[in-house]
């Protein structure tokens, strides 16, 4: 069970995709992701005039409109972080598992993440972001560990049909133990649920900038196991005969997706399906090299959550919808598709 | 039929013997399962912050004025535990249906996303459209029904697959309950208690009019149901294997998912989406009964003694009040991973 559809002519195709064409995409994705930025900063509850945006740009906030601009921007870059590490992770943990339906938020990480920083507000009044931070990751990385355990047990290890299950009854088992958590505590279920819809509404550089070194990390770590998940992709006992230390690999590997997946839980919620979405629109424009695929779809991500951001902002005006019930609908109907496109044996 | 029949077949000898003992084994339980379900009902109405005596309650409910006890007991204990019972019936019964006619435990309606369906129907119906009472039921009786029939109608490639039903399944589920989240989260009052109704269940503040469509409904498709009950455990052979015993499948299938649909909008439009009770019943009691019996009444009872006991519980046992979804989704959800966990060992593939 490879991530790429099993069909050996495709599989030719990709491998000897030139890097023209790459290139070419890559270009096409900073254009959008650009016109993204501008239009998240643009578009709003609220119209601003031209000069107002340009003023706010400038550090002024003399009026309601450049004060609606001013907090636009922090706005416009947590979305982009936060849907480059989704993206990223996603990638990363789809090639760790080989497994085409892993996602954060489906194989129940973020879910996990989100419990462990509940229980810390709740229990040990940890409300700093950096400890929410430190407790979204160890959270995320118990949630990864425990999930896959479980997805792997049994003939035919973590096939697609385990891993899901196993992710979302871990999700649901979460889900019932953060509402028992916070329902008798008024004084923090407020906010508790702002974050939990998942937003980057109330988004601040100060906690950006809190998150910022973690992303860091996770996204160098990411990055350089894409050598390691391509050796992976070839199977196991393939990748060990190539000189890969296959556990090693897929251990560092998954820390990486673990520190992105806590890292953004812990500053904008759990956000589903778009760990999920990303990769595979990636592999359908520039094929399954990972030294690729992961940098797009960490860019894929930024302009995808950028998107759903905007979009939550558009429909419900005067209102926003949060950008994690946007993925949602968009990310589940792909998610069907992608069910729907497997062979039952493969599930 | 006696096991005394034949004598010379030892064989046909005991497995008549040992039909007649599971058939005296499933009728033990079944009333001790009432038993049960009537102990818990009438402690649910006499304990609680006062306790009333079984004599006081009596006369509460035969429609004397006793001080007190007439509000807390007439107005507000009796319809909850009502609702309890006939919600947790509605539940099992839906569950089993659903579990036995797709083969599989996880093919409940609760995790194929009928009941999110339902219950963002309903609350759709309330917060955006206004409606109340049975239109409620109505919208989401129709979303219940569209929700499965959608779910069919996408998990069909060369046949139904269980495993892409359950994985498609859970995609519409998780899409559902977004919709439910936001649709809560543009409440003109946002308040936690009455949100946990409409994403875990709840039975706080039930009322007679909340409980009678619930009451309705159960005698309506109730029947239904146990009236298949022989053709359901039929379909449980195979379509085929079924056709040639008799059975007009696709008649069959349709009339039990509209019941089965029925049952568990109708509950849901009621006390919200009561987590994991139509998915527990079914498998709690297939440990109790045993293997070759029909699952359709045991599961019932247990669906109502779950949500009897977990509501109990979640009033009085902890501090706060908890509502009874959330007791049991904590008591749940677990054991849906225990079940994953067992059956991916044993290599099954559910």
């Amino acid at each position: 069970m490879t991530v790429t559809q099993p069909d050996s002519t495709s599989g030719a195709l990709t491998t000897g995709r030139p890097t023209f064409g790459r290139l070419l995409w890559l270009l096409v994705l900073a254009g959008v992701l650009v016109a993204l930025t501008v239009m998240s900063v643009v578009i709003g509850s609220r119209d601003v005039e031209w000069s107002d945006i340009l003023a706010a740009l400038g550090g002024s906030t003399d009026n309601i409109g450049q004060g609606a601009v001013a907090k636009r921007i922090p706005r416009t870059v947590l979305a982009l972080l936060v849907g480059a590490a989704l993206g990223l992770a996603g990638a990363v943990m789809q090639g760790v598992t080989r497994n085409p339906l892993a996602d954060p938020g489906i194989l129940g990480v973020n879910m996990g993440a989100s419990l462990a920083v509940v229980v810390g507000m709740a229990y040990f009044g940890l409300w700093t972001q950096t400890s929410m931070i430190w407790v979204a990751i160890l959270g995320a990385g118990i949630a990864a560990l425990f999930v896959y355990t479980v997805g792997s047990l049994g003939r035919g290890g973590a096939t697609p049909l385990k891993l899901a299950l196993s992710g979302a009854a871990t999700s649901a088992a979460f889900a019932s133990f953060i509402t028992a958590v916070v329902l008798p505590r008024n004084d923090i279920a407020g906010s508790v649920r702002s974050w939990q819809i998942g937003g980057v509404g109330g988004a601040s550089f100060d906690a950006v900038g809190q998150a910022l070194p973690f992303l860091a990390v996770g996204f160098v770590v990411s990055l350089l196991s894409a050598r390691s998940l391509n050796s992976l992709a070839l199977g196991d006992e393939v990748a060990a005969g190539l000189g890969e230390r296959v556990a090693i690999a897929r251990g560092i590997a998954a820390l990486g997706a673990v520190l992105l997946c806590g890292a953004a839980t812990a500053i904008a919620g759990p956000i589903a399906f778009v760990g999920l979405v990303v990769p595979h629109l990636c592999r359908m424009l520039i094929g399954v090299d990972n030294r690729w695929l992961l940098p797009f779809s960490a860019l894929t991500g930024a302009a995808l959550l950028t998107a759903a951001d905007i979009l939550g902002r558009i429909v419900a005006r005067p209102s926003e919808i949060d950008v994690g019930i946007i993925t949602a609908l968009i990310g589940a109907p792909f998610f069907i598709y992608i069910v729907r496109r497997q062979k039952i044996r493969e599930l | 039929m006696t096991a005394t029949l034949d004598t010379s077949t030892s064989g046909t000898d005991t497995v008549a013997a040992n039909r007649v003992r599971r058939g005296r084994r499933r009728r033990g339980i079944i009333a001790v399962l009432v038993v049960l379900v009537a102990a818990a009902f009438a402690a649910s109405l006499m304990f609680g912050k006062t306790f009333y005596p079984p004599s006081d309650v009596m006369r509460v409910i035969l429609g004397e004025d006793v001080p007190g006890a007439s509000f807390t007991v007439g107005t507000l204990r009796i319809p909850r535990t009502v609702l309890a019972v006939v919600a947790g019936i509605c539940f099992g019964l839906g569950g089993v249906t659903f579990q036995t006619m797709l083969r599989n435990p996880l093919a409940s309606p609760d995790i194929i996303g009928i009941s999110s369906g339902a219950s963002a129907a309903a609350a759709f119906a309330i917060i955006v459209l206004s409606l109340g009472g049975s239109q409620v039921s109505a919208v989401a009786i129709v979303a219940g029904l569209a929700v499965a029939v959608l779910i069919y109608a996408l998990s069909f490639r060369n046949g139904v697959a269980g495993t892409r039903l359950i994985l498609i399944g859970i995609g519409i589920a998780a899409m559902l309950d977004s919709l439910t989240s936001y649709l809560l989260s543009t409440a003109a009052t946002w308040d936690l208690q009455e949100t946990t109704r409409w994403l875990t269940g709840s039975l706080n503040g039930t009322t007679w009019t909340a409980t009678v469509p619930v009451l309705v409904a159960l005698a309506v498709f109730g029947p239904v149901l146990l009236g298949q009950t022989r053709n359901l455990s039929m379909l449980q052979l195979g379509d085929d294997t079924a056709q040639a015993l008799g059975v007009r499948v696709e008649r069959t299938r349709i009339v039990l998912i509209i019941a089965a649909v029925g049952l568990i909008a109708f509950a849901t439009a009621a006390a919200g989406p009561i987590a994991f009770v139509a998915f527990l019943s079914g498998p709690i009691a297939a440990r109790i009964v045993g293997p070759g019996t029909s699952l359709v009444v045991p599961a019932a009872l247990v669906g109502a003694l779950l949500v009897l006991v977990a509501d109990f519980c979640g009033q009085y046992a902890f501090g706060t009040r908890y509502p009874v979804g959330v007791v049991t989704g904590v008591l749940g959800a677990p054991y849906l991973v225990y079940l994953i966990i067992r059956s991916n060992r044993s290599g099954g593939s559910l």
